[in-house]
């Protein structure tokens, strides 16, 4: 493969209207490419959407975005969510607590798009997804400027039918690669992923970790051997110390858990809670920029 | 020991239930689970140590006992009931556990770990684990551990660490949840002993072939003493495992009637009951695509029944392939139903069931008065009661509706 020209690509128009050929990347993976030519790292953000309400999370989107996110996961609650850990899980029953339903994410990123054009990825586990009607839902999804899709108990195997419609509807698939994937498993799940390929610093679940091990990077090393296609770490980084360890391998790191303790402290206080999440999201950018 | 349908397929479906839908992390450890499960199957010594173990140590083959005062009562001449409650542990579940145990060993690994709703899974492990040595940890919801705190203490003694599920309905599917966290944390070390079919592949198909002792004993001990198949089968579901271990074996008798009895809880009117397979919808809950208790969002709702082995919103992805196929016919009896057959067992044959158990004979007296006088039937009586005795006298006392006339209606 070879590098297209990504410049274009940071200022995109929603998705819906991939063009042909020449710019076949989705706007997740041409921001991440682009951001690679110059040298630079990204970061991805993951917000529990609708915690503590959506009208909220629209803002967080928007200011994180300023603040320096490169990307933002948007994330819908589900009653079992068994890849994630306490933190991650509270955040989903406050959001469900909420009222927060897979529809109301989606009129909630048509808001969003009006406040900004950042890339933007749900990550959902599948039964909500399945629920709503896989083709219903991508041809929604692409409508209102979602780009991508990433889907933590929906492996290659399973995923075959996803990854198949969402190619058709325009919307970027990203999928994990495990410190125990074989190599068969990672070169088949680096060939199907689009956007980037979602490495695991360690097994287990999300939620912010004092030490990640000294190897946590080995597995990006590993998937560069099958791709050039962007490669984010995530899973258990804390704060700018990991993230910046990290960047140095990937073309970006994802944190969550760490951005959900600070929605945590500060449910009570809106505006706080907006910048507490900002401030924390500059220093995680200025972390892997430098 | 092979014998039913062929499925599930080679991605782990029968039909469109079942499937693989867990994170990254376990799609390795899942793969060599199957092909260690399929060596073991085919190796000899392994085969004869689990047989070793379960006539030696668990006490088969179990009785297949004819109830004739539990017949006579309902009108029926022959019931006969296939006493998993007199396994070692006192239910079905130490089948599988002592499968799964043996094959941990045979991959090596030191650290167990299960989920379990009333128990009897939990202490089925933690007493496995124990023949060998292994650490055991088993995930329980906290809401289970105070309607079966017997169990608790039971598998306490028997040497396994029991960790309290906070999250969620504190229940089995949220213990399932937490146990899945600790697996695909510790998958490298840790064997995770499912205790029921269901989960991600090669879980359900293996767990079947565990429980299918039952079925096939089962067979050989109806034809010894009928010279015939029985027409009907019948058992509780809840996971569906002893009703699959019952079932599966007679899967190309077509003219054995499968009957899967689901927990309908207070009625399935009311929206409190476990019956996935008859009130839920297709989706996808802890590794496998099957019948799920959810809302219109694809949330998962909490089950609701008098039995916390039966109180899990999900069922086995090959229950439901039967259910789609016809194989099978699922019906559902009320908490107040379940007691009554609590009773109606105890009073007709001294025998006290779970309440799982209960279910099943619930379903007779709905049962028998539409078969034919020479008819035969199996139940599965899955465990035995001893754990529920207090749980039932607490709601006899309280309640007062008629419950403790149990029994008396089926006249």
């Amino acid at each position: 493969m070879t590098e297209q020209d990504p410049a274009q690509a940071g200022n995109r128009p929603p998705a819906g209207k991939m063009g042909p050929e020449k710019n076949s990347w989705g706007r997740i993976e041409a921001t991440l490419r682009g951001l690679r030519k110059e040298g630079e790292k990204g970061l991805i953000v993951y917000i529990t959407a609708g915690d503590p309400s959506l009208p909220l999370t629209v803002q967080m989107v928007a200011e994180l975005s300023r603040a320096g996110a490169d990307v933002i996961e948007l994330g819908v609650p589900f009653s079992d969510p068994l890849a994630d850990g306490p933190t991650i899980q509270k955040a989903s029953q406050r959001s469900l607590a909420a009222g927060t339903t897979l529809a109301k994410i989606l009129e909630c990123v048509d808001a969003t798009r009006r406040l900004t054009d950042v890339p933007l990825a749900l990550m959902t586990y599948y039964n909500p997804l399945f629920r709503y009607g896989l083709e219903c839902f991508l041809k929604e999804a692409a409508a209102r400027g979602v780009d991508g899709l990433i889907v933590p108990d929906l492996p290659l195997e399973a995923g075959s039918e996803l990854l198949e419609k969402a190619g058709e509807a325009g919307i970027e698939v990203v999928l994990f690669v495990a410190p125990t994937s074989t190599e068969e498993r990672i070169g088949a799940t680096a060939c199907a992923a689009s956007g980037f390929i979602y490495c695991l610093s360690v097994t287990g679940v999300t939620g912010a970790r004092e030490n990640l091990p000294g190897e946590a990077a080995a597995v990006v090393r590993r998937v560069r051997r099958y791709t050039d296609k962007p490669v984010a770490i995530g899973f258990g980084i804390s704060g700018p110390g990991p993230a910046r360890t990290l960047s140095r391998d990937a073309d970006a790191v994802i944190v969550g858990s760490a951005i959900i303790d600070r929605v945590e402290a500060n449910l009570g206080d809106p505006e706080r809670l907006l910048a507490e999440t900002a401030g924390f999201v500059r220093r995680l950018k200025e972390a892997v920029s430098r | 020991m092979e014998s039913g349908t062929r499925l599930p397929d080679e991605h782990g479906y029968f039909g469109i239930h079942g499937g693989q839908y867990v994170p990254e992390t376990l799609m390795p450890a899942l793969h060599e689970l199957e092909r260690a499960y399929r060596e073991a199957r085919k190796d000899a010594g392994f085969t004869r140590e689990l047989n070793y173990y379960l006539t030696q140590y668990s006490g088969r083959p179990t009785p297949l006992y004819r109830a004739e005062g539990l017949a006579s009562r309902l009108g029926l001449a022959r019931i006969y009931l296939k006493r998993e409650d007199l396994n070692h542990t006192g239910a079905h579940k130490i089948n599988n556990t002592l499968g799964q145990v043996l094959l941990a060993r045979w991959m090596g690994k030191k650290r167990v770990i299960a989920e379990t709703g009333a128990g009897q899974h939990g202490v089925a492990t933690a007493t496995a684990a124990a023949i060998f040595g292994l650490e055991c940890v088993v995930y329980m919801g906290e809401e289970d551990m105070k309607r079966q705190a017997l169990n608790v203490f039971r598998m306490r003694v028997l040497g396994a660490e029991v960790i309290p599920v906070t999250s969620g309905s504190r229940t089995l599917k949220d213990a399932t949840n937490e146990a899945l966290r600790d697996w695909v944390t510790n998958v490298e070390t840790t064997y995770y002993i499912i205790g029921s079919v269901v989960g991600p592949h090669p879980y359900p198909m293996m767990v079947r072939d565990f429980q299918s002792v039952i079925g096939h004993e089962a067979r050989a001990q109806v034809l010894e003493a009928e010279g015939r198949l029985p027409d009907c089968l019948v058992a509780c579901v809840g996971g569906g495992s002893n009703a699959m271990g019952l079932f599966h074996p007679f899967y190309q008798d077509a003219d054995v009637r499968f009957i899967g009895v689901e927990a309908a809880g207070r009625g399935l009117e009311t929206g409190l009951h476990a019956a996935s397979l008859n009130a839920g919808e297709r989706g996808v809950l802890h590794g496998a695509m099957s019948y799920l208790l959810q809302d219109e969002d694809g949330q998962v709702t909490p089950a609701h029944s008098i039995s916390a082995g039966l109180d899990y919103p999900g069922v086995g992805p090959e229950h439901s392939y039967y259910k789609d196929s016809g194989r099978a016919e699922y019906v559902a009896v009320t908490d107040q139903e379940a007691l009554e057959g609590f009773h109606l067992l105890a009073e007709t044959e001294g025998i006290i069931p779970a309440l799982e158990s209960a279910h099943a004979i619930a379903f007779l007296p709905r049962l028998v008065p539409a078969l034919p006088e020479d008819a035969v039937i199996i139940l599965c009586l899955s465990g035995r009661g001893d754990k529920d005795v207090q749980a039932v006298a607490e709601m006899g006392g309280k309640a007062g509706t008629g419950l403790t006339g149990g029994g008396g209606n089926h006249d």
